[in-house]
């Protein structure tokens, strides 16, 4: 049991600041200071241009996805490396976000299923931020259902072996931005869903594929719908076997809670700091009984969390692999951010309604109760993530399926009874 | 960094355990719910045999001298089975009273028989309704003679020796080494909500009583052990929830109710995955707590805070919803729910309120330990 480094890390922790002190670009910092959940907040050059050159940069000195091969564009370190990296990275960690999907879960899937030309091919790439991936899964009417989803690949009737596919996908994280994608599809309607799915993966700039921006509850645009009408695909960009789909697709799963880094914050600390500033009857609020004990309450949460990802970190560095238990990261974190938003609102007063980057607290809280709604729902929902804790860590017995042995095509897609005419 | 325990931590975990339930488990506290004992002798002494009372405990003064981490370990172990045995008054609080600030003579007369479970010690602090404070205290020695009414002592029942907080002559808060079977204390058994861990009113009408630490560090240095205990005591909460996750667990595969178990509805699943939050929650700032009570790091008193609060929320929540997993039969004396259900409200209540440590976390984190937590 120790929170210091030692010797070896302490080692490695001097080498990667020195490098970050000397190469990070600090002109961005202050923006950075102030960016809000769902924004970024940089404005003075184009956001996407910051973060793919923070990202070349790592990768040319060798400090890109950490924990990847160094053939696949990988830096080959402990994952007590990657988790040290990522807490001197501090602020600039950030501009890693647009790859993060790519280098958290479309990488690893491509690693696991791909063959060794693809993966040398891809990856590196992938690492440098040259080539940003999205993930091409959530369909409009299969969410929490994945494995009902209705986006079709038939093969060519030209003989080549392609597939065409067919479809709508949705919520897809930056697909606008995205070189390629990581996509899930039916091949068999003829046999029950889990059993007809296929993975590929594609060029985001081949023809027949459309991104059309969402206009999100919070006003910003990052999840997509993408369009496919007769979008063709070569087979070699198959992941596994026609029909595997769903097996492929639970690399990418599992490694949505490998990426743990050192773990999900719920803005506790800008709430600490706000409990300070403001006052409750001429005395800061943080002198205020209610406040303390709310305060208290979120402060354990946050720390649960902070200390359960050194927990999972300190398992994966032992050589074990984390499992479901990983699940209540986002389950704790999703509903605290959105209760502590609402309590922050609450102690600014009337003022709490402003939502100016340049108002109080730069519009933080604001932001945070905007886009916490969707940190509840993406990537597995709260009541998904309780089902795979109870499943799968408790030992519970699943739902009863009502669909498990129907072919897809003849499960009922509407609750709404017909109506006979006449 | 690494955030787990040691190799030899974790066999002493597993001995425990297979002792502890080698002995009937928390069989052991209904056992003594339903008797006239005031704890269970038996399994108290084979504790000091095994050597885990002294487990934190020098050699020198009669322990076995390993450290607080396998004290801890222990500790979470005697709460899955939630020992009836006064472990956290004579162990957790009189003990380290005398680490922290007996003299030689006091650590030499008392520790060894704390070890050895010949002696039995308690903390004598409150006195009456309300959060406790310093000024709150109204007993006073005089002439090395200690006079006043303290209420409720945990263990007082049953202790031989007594640590007491009272006002010297100065008016300063002291702590006082009191021993029981002298003059002048008269002690009443009360019941509680868990009756395990007896409860008592000692009225002492001039019992000597022996100066422990300096004279007017008295709230300063109960704090301080107040904090470690805290650490350990919430290591037993959180065996106790763990215990009690298991146990609606078990039964919600067992029991069937509309033809399917019960644990295949989404609302008792959802009820079991919110306890486990809370229990993984807790056992991750009890990890952080002890490592601080063990390393004497700055961040202890916050540590002490956070898994004290983390722990208690824990045990309270994974308690009360295995009753209502059990249903009609979780109310019934038969089962064990009731046992887990009272231990986690009487040790919510140890130490002080969950309010009074969440004020102590915040006043803490705001004292300058706000890096801690973030």
């Amino acid at each position: 049991m120790d929170f210091e480094d030692t010797p070896e890390e302490a080692a490695f922790r001097s080498e990667v600041r020195a490098w970050i002190e000397a190469n990070a670009p600090k002109h961005l910092e202050d923006q950075l200071k102030r960016a809000n959940f769902g924004d970024i907040g940089i404005t003075s050059e184009d956001p996407i241009q910051a973060c793919k050159s923070w990202q070349k940069k790592k990768a040319e000195a060798g400090w890109a996805c950490l924990h990847w091969p160094k053939e696949y564009g990988g830096g080959n370190r402990t994952p007590m490396e990657r988790v040290i990296w990522n807490q001197e990275e501090g602020l600039y960690r950030a501009l890693g976000g647009l790859f993060t999907i790519g280098q958290g879960m479309c990488g690893p899937t491509v690693m696991a299923w791909a063959d060794e030309g693809a993966k040398r091919r891809l990856l590196p790439p992938l690492s440098s931020g040259e080539e940003v991936w999205c993930q091409l899964f959530s369909e409009p009417a299969s969410g929490s259902d994945l494995a009902g989803l209705r986006t079709r690949a038939v093969k060519a009737d030209d003989g080549s072996g392609d597939w065409i596919i067919n479809g709508q996908k949705i919520w897809t994280s930056g697909a606008q931005n995205s070189d390629w994608g990581l996509l899930i599809a039916r091949t068999d309607p003829d046999v029950p869903k889990h059993k007809g799915l296929t993975m590929f993966y594609l060029s985001m700039h081949t023809p027949g594929v459309e991104v059309r921006p969402i206009k999100q509850a919070n006003g910003q645009s990052s999840f997509n719908e993408v369009y496919f009408t007769d979008v063709r695909i070569p087979d070699a960009q198959r992941l596994g076997a026609v029909g595997q789909g769903w097996e492929v697709s639970l690399t990418t799963l599992m490694n949505e809670r490998l990426s743990i880094g050192s773990g999900m914050s719920t803005g506790f600390p800008s709430l600490l700091s706000l409990c300070m500033d403001v006052e409750i009857d001429g005395k800061p609020a943080v002198e205020d009984a209610n406040v303390r004990s709310k305060l208290a309450q979120f402060a354990v949460r946050e720390m649960g969390l902070k200390y359960t990802g050194m927990r999972a970190i300190t398992a994966l560095s032992k050589g074990e692999t984390p499992g479901p238990e990983n699940s209540i990261g986002k389950l704790v974190a999703g509903a605290t951010m959105q209760d502590l938003a609402m309590f922050a609102l609450d102690l600014q007063g009337q003022s709490g309604v402003i939502w100016e980057k340049d108002g109080p607290h730069d519009g933080r809280f604001q932001a945070i109760l905007m886009r916490s709604p969707a940190t509840r729902i993406e990537g597995g929902s709260d009541e998904i993530l309780r089902n795979i804790i109870g499943e799968r860590v408790l030992g519970l017995p699943g739902d009863i399926r009502v669909d498990k042995d129907v072919a897809f095509k003849d499960i009922p897609t509407s609750g709404r009874k017909k109506v006979a005419a006449g | 960094m690494n955030l787990d325990f040691s190799d030899e931590q974790k066999a002493l975990k597993e001995q425990v355990r297979r002792f502890l339930e080698d002995r009937g488990g928390a069989a052991r506290m209904r056992g003594v719910l339903t008797s006239d004992a005031s704890y269970d002798k038996e399994l108290y002494q084979g504790l000091a045999d095994l050597g885990v009372l002294g487990a934190a405990i020098p050699e020198e003064f009669g322990g076995v001298g390993l450290s607080h981490l396998d004290l801890c370990v222990v500790a979470e172990e005697l709460g899955r089975v939630i020992a009836p045995v006064p472990v956290a008054s004579s162990i957790y609080l009189v003990a380290e009273f005398l680490l922290q600030a007996g003299s030689q003579a006091q650590k030499q007369a008392w520790l060894p028989k704390l070890a050895a479970g010949e002696a039995i010690g308690a903390f004598a602090l409150v006195e009456g309704e309300g959060r406790m404070a310093p000024e709150k205290i109204k007993a006073t020695v005089s002439g090395g003679k200690l006079t006043g009414t303290k209420v409720p002592v945990a263990d007082g029942d049953c202790a031989d020796v007594a640590v007491v907080a009272a006002k010297s002559e100065s008016g300063a808060v002291s702590l006082y080494l009191v021993d029981l079977s002298g003059p002048g204390v008269e002690r009443t058994t009360l019941n509680s909500i868990d009756p395990s861990r007896g409860q008592a009113r000692l009225t002492f009408s001039g019992a000597p009583a022996e100066l422990l630490g300096g004279e007017g560090d008295g709230w300063h240095i109960a704090t301080q052990v107040m904090d470690r205990a805290a650490i350990l005591i919430a290591y037993e909460q959180l065996g106790g929830a763990d215990r009690a996750l298991e146990m609606a667990r078990d039964y919600a595969l067992e029991r069937m109710a509309f033809g399917r178990q019960i644990g295949s509805f989404q609302a008792i699943k959802h009820m079991l995955a919110d306890m486990y939050v809370s229990a993984t929650l807790a056992r991750s700032n009890c990890y952080y707590g002890a490592w601080a009570l063990a390393s004497g790091a700055s961040e202890l008193p916050v540590a002490a805070a956070t898994a004290r609060v983390s722990a208690t929320q824990a045990f309270q929540h994974c308690a009360k919803n295995n009753i209502q997993v059990h249903g009609g039969m979780g109310f019934t004396f038969e089962y064990d729910c009731h046992l887990f259900y009272r231990r986690a409200n009487a040790l919510a209540l140890a130490l002080g309120s969950v309010s009074t440590w969440e004020d102590l976390l915040v006043e803490r984190m705001t004292a300058g330990n706000a890096a801690a937590a973030a």
